[in-house]
């Protein structure tokens, strides 16, 4: 067994132990940040798929909320009309064993959903470069918004609720810890340098006799697929999605994490999810504290304001990303280490 | 000492903001969540003007069980997905006796299924879509729902303009528009008249003289025009140029000043229903003008009122309760009857649901006249 897969081992593990021994501590006695733990790691899927397809492959994708989109619709309507049929499952109810295999099928049918449909656009889509390809991947994600707006079954503009509240930690983070193992060892194989080849020069690479529309049309692919995960776990989570959800603006939110963090640098890009997901809430808290003169107050309400004043700040002073690439993090850590 | 690392940091803040001092523990605490922020943020920042005016007034004249009211204001940024993160928060660290809102429809469906499971009441003043209330016992409204409107769309058109041939232009796209429809042409059926023909456009369009040829061919006596008022304006204008001379008659939809800036004097001789007229003569609600106008420099409109009986049914609701105990509070809630707001006069029903007039304007030399208040 290789050494990165004993870490992928290793971290699905402690995911079991954690969700087994604190999952029901936190949900009850901390329900407001157990909401926030599972919303960084949506977002770090989210943030870690896009990034194999801005970050590593060069493109410039702005429709993830749309693979998202699907995941989430096709998994919720896979739990409320499947679940009861199959496994039985009444309002939500069962034993744990049971609703967690039908977690697992439904993530699993909503990633490959999404997979397929990433398939459907790359191919076509993918021939194009940069501001082009941009724009067909906006389009696409509002197709999907607009499709699901207008299909009755899906609950239209009313949105959809999902019956089985099963994303729990171990199903966020375990999904978490594979997107990135996925990802990482995708990225760092033999077959990967054909990302980062297709990024850097990719004449060049045409020219090496590299397949680069394939390279493309694997990123995205992948890319998809974690991204209707993601999809899964909001809607089992949040137990309603609406089209609105999945806007043009969760497409940018997720953009603005990958170049925070910096294209093609998972840790960043996993540091940036982490940060963009606690700063809204944390200016949440700010201005409910006494801290702040009262006529200040009025300010933080407008939290949003200080929140894009922050990105603008950090872009300024970290343009390459909050740890450039990987090689710079870790001189940083060694760093650090050596005080 | 090693320099610390960013997740230090970030937890080092988190840490503090949770250590932040709290307000005193004798208050009680509503938490409040709305859309101050992003595409719906000028009907958020109406309702809560609303909502924090009902609680000052409350406050001023003793609060709420002898205590003061604190009510605390989340934005949930137009977003998807937070206002069922905010509920949490209400629920599980700010430890509030009961929550208002949300504004919409579709985020009070995120938050109310975790308030009923934590057996916390919910009241929300505004969201009209049916499925809400039905989520569960602690789960309430002090708005009318989408069938109610239709209801006395249609029997203000019976009574009031004796309307005997009707048609009803439907948005497609709206659900609003869809269900108003339903519940116009079922209370015509029931009454024995009939819808004689219904047309339908979508959101986004901007031409309708196909269908309103029609409608001109048809001599109606009145159209029903559910729809929101971004296409109404343009529909009414063309139709006044099509020469069609009957009235028509709109939803809570119509409620913006841009409608009567489109249309301009299409607009005039046309009625709408709405939860609330500034321009009601009763005491009650000119009072409320006033003290509104005062504070904010504006009229407020049909979400200041609605958010402030909201707010002040919740605090009555306490006070009958005589506790905190989230139990008594919803069936004190349960129990309200004949509750005197501004919107009119408020019993909750057995469904959970509000059982309110609503009131019926004509446009007139450009502004929305109060023709009458229909009841249930």
């Amino acid at each position: 067994m290789s050494r990165s897969l004993l870490n992928l081992m290793l971290a699905l593990v402690a995911c079991v132990f954690i969700s087994f021994f604190g999952e029901n501590f936190i949900a009850s006695k901390f329900a407001y940040y157990y909401d926030i733990l599972i919303s960084i790691g949506v977002n770090i899927i989210l943030a870690t798929s896009l990034n194999l397809v801005n970050g590593y492959t060069g493109q410039f994708s702005l429709g993830h909320a749309g693979f998202m989109a699907i995941g989430a619709y096709a998994s919720a309507s896979w739990s409320n009309h499947l679940d009861p049929l199959i496994f039985g499952i009444v309002a939500g109810s069962g034993n744990p064993v049971v609703t967690n295999v039908a977690m697992f099928v439904s993530t699993l049918f909503a990633g490959i959903f999404a997979a397929i449909a990433g398939f459907a656009v790359g191919v076509p889509s993918l021939r194009l470069k940069g501001d082009y390809l941009a724009i067909v991947t906006l389009g696409f994600g509002e197709i999907i918004r607009v499709a699901i707006l207008n299909l009755d079954f899906l609950g239209a503009s009313r949105g959809l609720s999902v019956t089985g509240t099963y994303t729990n930690l171990f199903w966020t983070y375990g999904s978490v810890v594979l997107c990135i193992y996925v990802v990482v060892s995708l990225v760092h194989s033999t077959y990967g340098r054909g990302f980062l080849t297709v990024r850097d020069d990719e004449v060049a690479a045409e020219a090496m006799g590299i397949n680069t529309t394939k390279y493309k049309v694997v990123a995205f692919v992948v890319a998809s697929f974690f991204a209707g995960v993601a999809g899964a776990l909001y809607a089992h989570f949040k137990a309603f999605v609406t089209p609105e959800g999945f806007n043009f603006f969760r497409s940018v939110d997720v953009v603005v994490i990958v170049i925070l963090g910096g294209m093609g640098s998972t840790i960043g890009v996993v540091f940036a999810a982490v940060l963009l997901t606690i700063l809204p809430e944390a200016l949440r808290a700010l201005a409910h504290t006494q801290f702040v003169p009262t006529a200040y107050q009025g300010l933080l309400e407008n939290r949003l304001i200080l929140y894009s004043l922050l990105l603008i700040i950090l872009m300024l002073t970290r343009p390459q990303g909050l740890f450039g690439d990987g090689a710079a993090f870790k001189k940083w850590l060694g760093r650090s280490r050596a005080d | 000492m090693a320099k610390p690392t960013w997740m230090q940091v970030c937890l080092g803040v988190l840490t503090l903001l949770s250590l932040a001092p709290q307000n005193s523990h004798a208050e009680i605490k509503i938490g409040a969540v709305t859309c101050l922020t992003g595409a719906l943020s000028t009907f958020g920042v109406s309702s809560i003007q609303g909502a924090k005016l009902a609680v000052e007034e409350i406050n001023a004249s003793g609060g709420t069980l002898g205590q003061p009211i604190q009510l605390i204001v989340e934005d949930n940024g137009s977003k998807a997905g937070e206002t069922a993160t905010i509920t949490r928060k209400f629920i599980s660290q700010d430890k509030v006796v009961v929550i208002l809102g949300d504004l919409t429809s579709s985020a009070t469906m995120e938050g109310a299924p975790l308030a009923q499971a934590a057996k916390i009441p919910l009241l929300t003043p505004s969201a009209t879509n049916v499925a809400i209330t039905k989520i569960g016992n602690y789960i309430f409204r002090s708005c009318f729902i989408d069938p109610f409107t239709g209801k006395i769309m249609a029997k203000f058109a019976l009574d009031h303009l004796q309307a005997k041939r009707a048609i009803v232009m439907t948005d497609v796209k709206q659900d609003y528009s869809v269900g108003l429809t339903e519940a116009i042409e079922h209370f015509f059926n029931q009454n024995g008249a009939r819808i004689s023909n219904t047309f339908s456009y979508s959101s986004g369009d901007t031409d309708f003289r196909t269908q309103l040829t029609e409608v001109r061919n048809a001599h109606p006596d009145v159209v029903f025009l559910p729809g929101y008022y971004t296409e109404v304006g343009l529909i009414l204008l063309q139709a006044r140029q099509l020469g069609i001379k009957c009235p028509f008659v709109g939803g809570e939809g119509w409620d913006s000043p841009s409608l009567i800036q489109v249309a301009g004097k299409a607009a005039e001789g046309n009625y709408y229903t709405d939860h609330f007229s500034a321009a009601d003569p009763e005491p009650r609600v000119q009072n409320f003008v006033q003290i509104y106008r005062a504070k904010y420099g504006a009229i407020p409109d049909a979400l200041a009122a609605l958010w402030y009986d909201g707010a002040r049914l919740l605090a009555q609701a306490v006070q009958r309760a005589g506790s905190t105990d989230p139990a008594k509070i919803r069936d004190a809630l349960a129990a309200t009857r004949d509750f005197d707001g501004v919107t009119g006069r408020i019993s909750i029903d057995e469904n959970r649901n509000a059982s309110k007039p609503g009131v019926i304007l004509k446009i007139e030399s450009g502004e929305p006249k109060m023709v009458q208040q229909i009841t249930p």
